[in-house]
């Protein structure tokens, strides 16, 4: 067995200090997917509608926010706001608006992916069969839908909880932060702990989003 | 097929003139997000980013931005507790104002952004002093000194590069302030260039070179950490100095600053900070040429 410097993480409170880490990564995209989900569905639902103008301004904010990397993001939210208006955000909140304005996006596209690929006959056969267009969507379109985004959201909130490893950036000590912190504090005594401190990090995020895979892909199955 | 083309032509470039147009104005999008947040934020935003001594003296906390990570000068302990030489100085400061610190974790990327937004009051993060960052924020009397050193093997310990043997090679790494120094000052000096810290190192340890010159820190910490080298010249050529720094213009906190590390010059207190902080890393040996004490450096090479 290699050396990986384990030993870093017993010592005082690092490993709750660790934990504390991974949940205010997780408070970030948990809340941020919970505000995501339902502003996404609605921006997917104007997306497909047939207004140029709501088009045109869906369509650009969508591919703006996806151009953008989400690091340019933090700082424009979480330094320019203040630069440019005052507005003295804290690192948290800056990360939950970013992280809400991304996923709303990502959600809109996939929600608008999955309403035009549902074929024309099935809105032609519905209206055939005599239901309204109310009807049309809410017993035939929508059951669909859901179906097919489903596997594809819970991807969408796995990638959203990996990338708030960039919040340290704007000063959100988060798992990856406590991370270094715990291997840089230990440089001399155990200069091998960079391995072992990096590899729990890994299983904890593993831990956390296999099982959301393992749901996307029954999900799959069940309903692709 | 072609009006469906057509459309899709029309939306793309349409929307390519508003990304164009919405870059300048790129917070506004944030800022309809957080309306509900910004209210109890809102207090804050008065005329000048920054909070004079008052305001933080009133407040009770004084926020200050180090680094977390860099061991020994600012890094978080197993139990959670800011440590370090910075640390150490930063706790006194809000000792002596009176108020409670509030640590905020930085990056050396982000340390000018974070007071040019007001969102710390100091920055004790190991900021070396350099008329390009002396533009964007105030510099209060220095604390540490910070130079260039050669580390060399024991048994050819070089102590000056003025009478260097022309077959000798001097290993640095490329892009440091040792090279371009080397470059500008002793053009005939042989330079060995590595890219890395590791390769550097390597380099050293398999008899690339005569000697290797860096950051006087690191070389110090290199032979204290490796048996059988000696840092001859434990500070080369130009002194560069770490200070406090404040947004631009916060004058009654410079002040204070300043009074502050001249008053603590009378005490020795940069000397207990580096013997509490910094000896385990670094040695006693150097603590005259890394402490600034009062605020005065000396020239003594």
């Amino acid at each position: 067995m290699p050396d990986l410097g384990l030993e870093v993480l017993f010592k005082g409170k690092n490993m709750l200090r660790l934990l504390g880490g991974l949940w205010a990564a997780l408070e970030i995209s948990l809340i941020s997917v919970l505000l995501s989900i339902p502003l996404g569905i609605l921006l997917g639902i104007i997306m497909v509608r047939k207004e140029l103008v709501l088009r045109v301004i869906t369509r650009t904010y969508f591919e703006f926010i996806r151009i953008m990397p989400q690091l340019v993001l933090l700082f424009i939210v979480f330094f320019d706001s203040t630069k440019l208006f005052g507005i003295n955000l804290s690192g948290e909140l800056s990360s939950v608006i970013v992280f809400t304005l991304w996923g709303t996006a990502e959600m809109g596209d996939l929600v608008r992916g999955a309403i035009t690929s549902i074929p024309k006959h099935q809105y032609e056969s519905s209206l055939a069969l005599g239901l309204n267009n109310a009807q049309t969507y809410f017993y035939v379109i929508i059951p669909q839908t859901v179906r097919r985004l489903l596997p594809l959201s819970v991807n969408l909130i796995t990638r959203m909880i990996k990338t708030t490893s960039l919040v340290l950036l704007i000063g959100v000590v988060e798992v990856t932060k406590v991370a270094q912190q715990i291997i840089e504090a230990n440089r001399t005594s155990s200069p091998n702990a960079a391995f072992g401190v990096y590899l729990t990090v890994f299983m904890m995020y593993f831990l956390t989003c296999w099982p959301l895979s393992i749901l996307a892909s029954r999900l799959e199955k069940k309903w692709g | 097929m072609k009006r469906f083309k057509a459309i899709t032509v029309s939306i793309i470039s349409a929307s390519l003139m508003f990304s164009l147009a919405g870059c300048g104005g790129t917070s506004a999008e944030p800022d309809a997000a957080g309306t509900a947040d910004t209210a109890e934020t809102a207090e804050e935003s008065s005329d000048s980013v920054y909070r004079t001594l008052d305001e933080i003296v009133e407040d009770g906390t004084i926020n200050i931005g180090v680094f977390s990570d860099k061991n020994p000068f600012g890094y978080v302990d197993e139990n959670g507790d800011y440590q370090g030489y910075d640390v150490y100085f930063a706790n006194r400061i809000a000792e002596d104002m009176g108020v409670d610190v509030n640590f905020v974790s930085t990056e050396a990327a982000n340390r000018i952004e974070y007071l040019q937004t007001g969102k710390v009051d100091l920055i004790l993060a190991n900021f070396t002093v350099t008329p390009e960052r002396a533009e964007e924020v105030d510099f209060a009397l220095p604390y540490m000194n910070v130079a260039l050193g050669v580390v060399s093997p024991d048994d050819k310990v070089i102590e000056s590069l003025d009478d260097w043997n022309p077959d000798d090679e001097m290993i640095v790494i490329s892009g440091t302030t040792a090279e371009t120094y080397l470059v500008e000052n002793y053009p005939d000096i042989t330079l060995q260039k590595y890219d890395s810290y590791a390769t550097a190192k390597n380099a050293l340890e398999n008899g690339n070179g005569a000697a290797w010159a860096n950051d006087n820190t690191e070389v110090i910490a290199f032979s204290l950490q490796n048996e059988g080298y000696t840092v001859g010249i434990p500070s080369l050529g130009s002194q560069d100095t770490i200070a406090p720094a404040v947004s631009k213009g916060n004058d009654t906190l410079l002040n204070w600053i300043n009074d502050e590390i001249v008053s603590l010059g009378e005490e020795n207190f940069f000397h207990t900070d580096y013997e509490e902080t910094l000896a385990d890393t670094y040695g006693l040996d150097y603590e005259e040429s890394l402490v600034v004490e009062g605020g005065k450096t000396t020239d003594a090479e």
